[in-house]
């Protein structure tokens, strides 16, 4: 038999577009418009979709070589971690309050995403734009898997986790990344894209993904670093195909340009304030700190954000309109958020604590401006109260924003000392936002926040009518166990106890 | 300029990927981190293909960068040869 | 301080998520689980899609199937993100060495002209049909309800994916990129093809995911792969010197036998919930079932003028009795 010269070899790009966006075709049985019939109501306009720039270049085949073995990687290690009490490892177990957060609060919203992306990856008329958000759809159900997988383990020894699919759909601060993915859900296919591709994926993963994990790394936490920065690795192809997508639609047309720039600044926002959580998690929950959420900001918001809009720039995009109130922001919404979650402590199905001296040290030296004027006096006051065995628990009812969902508890951008609250009548109803952004937003669609669920008011209306107990059963909170201080609590005693089990000969 | 970067983690797989960035981004910066090495670069930052199999001694496909990246800042254009992150401003 | 943690020996608190208890008890659950049950939002959904304001971000309601529990629709391979990966991952080295050896040996020169005629004008058409199937594939994901029935419709919409690809690649391997062309201008104007055509366009705006799911997971693919990969290539072209396109089309055979047990279990599960369920799904695989036999038979006859209808009624007398096990008759 003899040997015929191999066939021409056609390039990486070439070959990707013939295996897949030469895949579709103008049909002629049904009308386009019935194929997609989201694409148009957002008012984008998209001229040829072939202009649509493929950001990687993967076909299924190599999709499921590299992901197999970034899956063989990851699954060894936190087998290994399972086996080996890799728990014990940790620094001490008030990290875990970060990884319940997570457990609770942003897994759900993995799952959230590759939903919308199997929709997304439907409803654009390009192959390409189709395939890239299909890849993201079964990347993000990856995520999901991987956190409950890597965080199980935890859960068999430690409180706070085990409810977390009933905390998603019910607890009170799950309520705002549940209302941020919502939003984006509700939203049309062009908007969803920035939503995630831009707000979550560009600004929040990294953020959430990589000082976070190094965070992680540094407390002794390998499962969590393992999920972590495998699933971030992932997330540089969505970071891509989000700034694609903004590209493309500035570039189809120039009509699209003031909507996009809407976006932006509604998403920026959105984002931001969904940051509030990664900012207390870095700031107040790891033992062993890399960076603060101020640190981490500068470099993953601030100058990379920056970067990215110098460059949509020649464009007309301009920086996203929440962008200096942010700014002012950075050095407040960590200890404020942080505030309020621990003084509604006894609902919160992890732990939190009054910082110690050390942690205040620490937060002074990073936060200089802001932390020893403002918010070490009140964890003093804090603290006393609770030597005077009168701790300071707020069982009111929090005035929540009506957009992002979080109590009302940031102060004006210019003055750290006056609360901001904000206030809409809107159709003989009065709605309260935590910042003049959460109220822009609001103002641009009343009809859509109106129909916000606000878990604070459910909780003293039919049928739990105020009742606390019955209120912890429904959101699956053990009393005594998953909520209040660390200090005291079963997490701390096992885990001070296994870990002596460990060192000790016994 | 704005800075563009690539975040990878830190493993005896990437060790001579990282060499091979530096070689060909001599102005780069490396930051190394728990669990993680960072780097910088204003403006561009180039990952070569033959400058990777060099240091590593075998064939090298860059899309096996996917198993061990983390993250990634700027606009990238990849074809066999080399992925390229670069802002354009 | 080095701790040899292995040696510390503690009673777990508990052995799994509080949901995961409800459904099977205290014990530990499998990854499967972990990974598939209730997680998909539920209750509190914030507001209603801006692109139908008549829909739930998540609803039940939008397919005419009613299910009491719709993680009741269980696949039995329990495929989750990591072993559906590894297998896909495992198929696609044998895929590939199998390209590798059809390449270098120049197996696919050795095909005679005609034969690979016929072989090109089959298959490289079918690159589009897949495309539709991950297209429909991907949506009843999206719109579908439960990750334990959604999660492993996305797997099936990567794998119909990789089905064009690799029959693309199939294409440009015995005829280039004229044959990708060559195959596209049938698809879009020969006669033969334009039934099937009409078949994924008219599939392409069903919005109930779960008739989508019959008209091309039961119906259309239920007809399609053992026509054109058993009874076509293995049956006829291969036997006639056509069997390094058997080799190349491997992924194809295998993929079918394995997702068929998935796609029986749902029917099966969603016609035992109810009379009305049953009765639904009688209605959808009957009609969709007629219309794939008519839009296959042009397409088994252009590859095997003499014996189409033969191997046409074969296997819809098949499909039926695959039917029938699931409690369906039509
Ligand atoms: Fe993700
Ligand atoms: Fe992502
Ligand atoms: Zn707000």
């Amino acid at each position: 038999m003899d040997m015929k010269v191999a066939k021409k070899k056609l390039a990486l790009k070439e070959k990707y577009k013939l295996l897949t966006r030469d895949l579709g075709w103008e049909p002629s049985y049904q009308k386009k418009d019935d194929i997609y019939p989201y694409i148009k109501y957002e008012g984008i306009k998209i001229h040829d979709w072939d202009k649509w720039e493929d950001p990687f270049r993967l076909t299924m085949d190599s999709y499921w070589k590299y992901q197999a073995e970034k899956e063989r990687k990851f699954y060894a290690i936190i087998d290994a971690h399972a086996q080996n009490n890799g728990h014990l490892n940790i620094t001490d177990a008030r990290y875990l309050s970060a990884l319940k957060i997570f457990l609770q609060a942003i897994s759900p919203g993995e799952y959230a995403a590759g939903k919308g992306f199997a929709r997304t990856g439907r409803e654009f008329p390009g192959v390409g734009t189709q395939v890239a958000c299909q890849m993201q759809s079964i990347d993000e159900i990856r995520h999901a898997q991987t956190q409950i997988h890597a965080l199980s383990n935890y859960n068999k020894f430690y409180n706070g986790f085990h409810a977390f699919a009933d905390a998603r759909d019910r607890m009170w601060y799950c309520t705002l990344p549940r209302s941020f993915f919502d939003d984006a859900m509700s939203s049309g296919p062009f908007e969803f894209m920035i939503a995630i591709g831009f707000s979550f994926e560009y600004v929040l993963t990294n953020l959430l993904f990589v000082p976070f994990m190094s965070g992680a790394a540094y407390n002794g936490d390998m499962a969590t670093v393992t999920f972590g920065f495998s699933a971030q690795s992932d997330e540089a192809r969505h970071m891509t195909l989000g700034l694609e997508c903004i590209k493309f639609m500035l570039e189809q047309d120039p009509d699209n340009l003031p909507i996009v720039q809407n976006w932006i600044d509604k998403w920026f926002w959105r984002g931001f304030r969904l940051l509030g959580v990664v900012g207390t998690m870095m700031d107040y929950m790891l033992p062993k700190r890399v960076m603060s959420w101020r640190e981490a900001f500068e470099i993953y918001g601030i100058e990379n954000g920056g970067a990215l809009f110098n460059d949509l720039a020649r464009y007309g995009i301009r920086p996203p309109r929440g962008w200096d109130d942010a700014g002012k922001a950075l050095d407040h919404m960590s200890h404020q958020f942080m505030l309020a979650l621990y003084q509604y402590n006894f609902g919160t199905a992890f732990h939190t604590d009054i910082p110690t001296e050390e942690d205040m040290a620490w937060l002074d030296k990073k936060y200089p401006t802001t932390f020893n004027k403002y918010y070490r006096p009140r964890w003093e006051h804090i603290r006393k109260l609770k030597e005077a065995g009168t701790p300071y628990k707020n069982m009111g009812l929090a005035k929540l924003c009506q957009t992002c969902q979080i109590p009302t508890v940031f102060t004006e951008p210019d003055d750290p000392t006056q609360l901001t609250i904000r206030e809409v009548d809107y159709k003989g109803d009065k709605y309260h936002f935590c910042s003049e952004g959460c109220q822009h937003i609001f103002e641009n669609e009343p009809e859509k926040y109106i129909q916000a669920v606000l878990p604070m008011p459910q909780l003293f209306q039919a049928p739990l009518s105020g009742d606390l107990v019955a209120w912890m059963n429904w959101v699956g909170l053990q009393n005594g166990k998953d909520n209040g201080d660390y200090f005291g609590s079963e997490d701390q005693k096992n885990f001070d106890a296994w870990r002596d089990l460990a060192t000790r000969n016994v | 300029m704005s800075t563009v970067f690539i975040a990878l983690q830190a493993n005896e797989d990437t060790r001579p990927i990282i060499d091979a960035i530096v070689l060909d981004n001599p102005e780069c910066t490396v930051n190394r981190q728990p669990a993680m090495v960072k780097i910088d670069a204003q403006g561009k930052l180039t990952v070569r293909r033959e400058t990777i199999e060099e240091q590593l001694g075998r064939p090298f496909d860059l899309q096996e960068l996917q198993v061990n990246l983390i993250t990634l800042s700027g606009n990238v254009d990849e074809d066999e040869d080399s992925l390229t992150l670069c802002w354009n401003s | 301080m080095q701790i040899d943690l292995r040696t510390v020996s503690i009673e777990p608190l508990r052995q799994t998520f509080d949901h995961l208890a409800r459904r099977f008890g205290n014990k530990p659950a499998s990854r499967y689980q972990e990974g598939s049950y209730d997680i998909q939002a539920t209750e509190n959904l914030h507001y209603r899609p801006t692109w139908d304001p008549d829909q739930l971000i998540y609803d039940a309601s939008i397919t005419r199937i009613v299910m009491q529990d719709w993680y009741a629709l269980k696949d039995p391979r329990q495929f989750y993100y990591n072993n559906y990966t590894l297998a896909r991952a495992r198929q696609q080295e044998t895929t590939e060495a199998n390209f590798t050896f059809v390449e270098t040996r120049g197996l696919a020169d050795a095909i005679p002209d005609d034969l690979r005629q016929t072989v090109l004008d089959l298959l490289v058409p079918l690159r589009h049909a897949a495309w539709g199937a991950n297209m429909n594939n991907t949506l009843v994901c999206g719109y579908g309800y439960a990750a334990i029935f959604t999660q492993a419709c996305m797997f099936h919409a990567m794998d119909n994916l990789g089905i064009a690809q690799y029959l693309s690649r199939i294409g440009l391997l015995l005829g280039d990129v004229e044959a990708l062309e060559a195959g596209k201008t049938d698809w879009l104007e020969s006669e033969v093809w334009q039934p099937l055509r009409r078949y994924v366009e008219d599939t392409l705006v069903i919005r109930d995911p779960f008739e989508l799911y019959v008209a091309q997971n039961v119906a259309l693919d239920g007809l399609l792969y053992p026509l054109v990969y058993e009874q076509l290539i293995d049956g006829d072209l291969s036997p006639r010197g056509a069997s390094a396109v058997a080799m190349l089309t491997q992924f194809m055979r295998d993929w079918y036998e394995e997702t068929r047990k998935w796609i029986d279990a749902v029917i099966k599960t969603a016609a035992a919930e109810s009379p009305a369920n049953r009765a639904v799904l009688e209605e959808w695989t009957t009609h969709w079932t007629q219309r794939a036999a008519d839009a296959l038979l042009p397409i088994v006859r252009q590859a095997n003028a003499e014996q189409a209808e033969t191997m046409l009624a074969e296997e819809v007398t098949a499909l039926k009795a695959r039917l029938k096990k699931t409690g369906i008759e039509i």
